[in-house]
């Protein structure tokens, strides 16, 4: 499973290190671990706009993003 | 109903409001082509806290201090608020001071760049041209790894400190003791009544925070990730303004006309028009943010865009300080020495700021 921390980083590095995490693992599903409804926005935003389904799940300290290639 | 008000509708609804809003403040009294200039408007607070003693550009603008108390109260309705910082803060104040500079080279900040072109002064095309010039010299950065690192969850009380001094500033803005400075000519001396101002700011706070606005943000992610979110709202406040300022009849009178020349608050030096808004692109894009974005950030409690803010007061207090800004006249007569420092700076930090990613 491949997961990316991106807690306490600020726009728009969160989006970068997602998408860099999509090209380097097409068609994997990816956790990214956010902190603020900002980057939760940004990310989802990001993955959606790759054909990738997002599920958003409040933690304590932010959202935890799952995307998944859509089909899976 | 619900496909229809998407966080789109609602960035393009809130730009144009935006934009309307910013072209009939010069109707309601604030300086030409400057109804919101979030550049202009900290130098003219700098000036009116007497950090610096340029008479012409002296006032607290409440605009400001209603931007971030809208987001204050906006990200406190939408449990929002955090107070957070420790991300590189003495980076963020140095790259605040140099993107003031810069901006008052050029006499503007991304926003006013675009009002200035809604209200036909084309050196607003050399100024976004350099905003957008800066962005990708960012994006270089920011793709190479540049990071300005984490930032930490803060006791609630020390995000509440910007917003309170902001409440501060407008208190004082309102009650105008003898100590506080206020233009009696110049740009300074135009403003609209304080309570359209403070009405205004609240509300455009509220907005931006509601929808990110950012007029640095909406170039550099339509360039990084070809994501027009942010973008939408840049577009949509230039055709608000132009169409109000066409509603307005500001062309019709002769109060605005299309040219390089002659236009209000403004010089045609196309160089520094250029180079002093790539500092501001630049500057903004290390940053992650507009210094209108870096406002509301800091009335969500931000505390690392707190101290960019302050970084945009010294600046201007600089700027004015030691002859580095312009003036209808052209540039000061160092202003482009320090754009070059700035610049330099940028390059300094964009290289050697990098974390590597595991």
């Amino acid at each position: 499973m491949i997961e990316v921390d991106v807690r306490g980083l600020s726009c728009p590095i969160p989006v970068l290190r997602t998408k860099k995490a999509i090209e380097e693992n097409p068609n994997e599903p990816i956790t990214v671990l956010v902190e603020s409804a900002v980057s939760k926005e940004n990310v989802s935003r990001l993955a959606q706009s790759k054909g990738y389904s997002v599920k958003v799940e409040q933690v304590p300290d932010g959202y935890k993003l799952q995307i998944s290639p859509s089909g899976e | 109903m619900s496909r229809f008000w998407t966080p789109r509708t609602w960035i393009i609804l809130g730009g144009l409001a935006f934009g309307v809003l910013a072209a009939l403040m010069t109707a309601w009294g604030n300086p030409a082509n400057m109804g919101i200039c979030v550049a202009c408007f900290y130098r003219d607070i700098a000036g009116g806290l007497g950090l610096h003693r340029a008479g012409v550009v002296q006032y607290l603008r409440p605009e400001i201090m209603g931007f971030a108390l809208g987001a204050f109260i906006s990200s406190f309705a939408f449990g929002e608020f955090r107070a957070r910082g420790g991300s590189s803060p003495l980076v963020r104040f140095m790259l605040g001071a140099f993107l003031m500079i810069g901006a008052l080279v050029f006499l503007g900040c991304p926003i006013r760049a675009l009002l200035r072109l809604a209200g036909g002064d084309l050196n607003g095309i050399t100024a976004l041209a350099g905003v957008v010039a800066g962005a990708v010299i960012g994006i270089f950065f920011l793709r190479r790894g540049f990071n300005l690192g984490h930032s930490t969850k803060m006791p609630p009380v020390v995000g509440w400190i910007m917003p309170v001094a902001m409440l501060g500033i407008l208190l004082l803005a309102i009650s105008a003791p003898g100590f506080i400075f206020s233009s009696e000519k110049g740009p300074g001396a135009m403003h609209a009544a304080i309570w359209i101002s403070i009405l205004v700011g609240l509300f455009v706070g509220f907005l931006a925070q509601r929808t990110r606005m950012c007029f640095v943000g909406g170039w550099r992610d339509l360039l990084m990730v070809r994501d027009t979110y942010l973008f939408s709202g840049i577009a949509a406040f230039f055709i608000g303004a132009i169409v109000c300022n066409y509603a307005l009849g500001n062309f019709a009178s002769g109060f605005y006309h299309w040219g390089f020349v002659g236009q209000p608050v403004a010089h045609d030096n196309h160089l520094w028009n250029f180079l002093g808004m790539l500092l501001v692109g630049l500057t903004a894009t290390l940053l992650g943010g507009c210094p209108l974005r870096q406002t509301i950030l800091a009335g969500e409690g931000d505390t690392d865009a707190a101290v960019t803010v302050l970084g945009l007061l010294v600046g201007a207090a600089f700027a004015h300080n030691f002859l580095l800004a312009s003036s209808p006249k052209g540039t000061g007569a160092f202003g482009p020495v320090a754009v070059i420092v700035g610049l330099a700076f940028c390059l300094v930090v964009g290289f050697l700021m990098r974390e590597k990613v595991k």
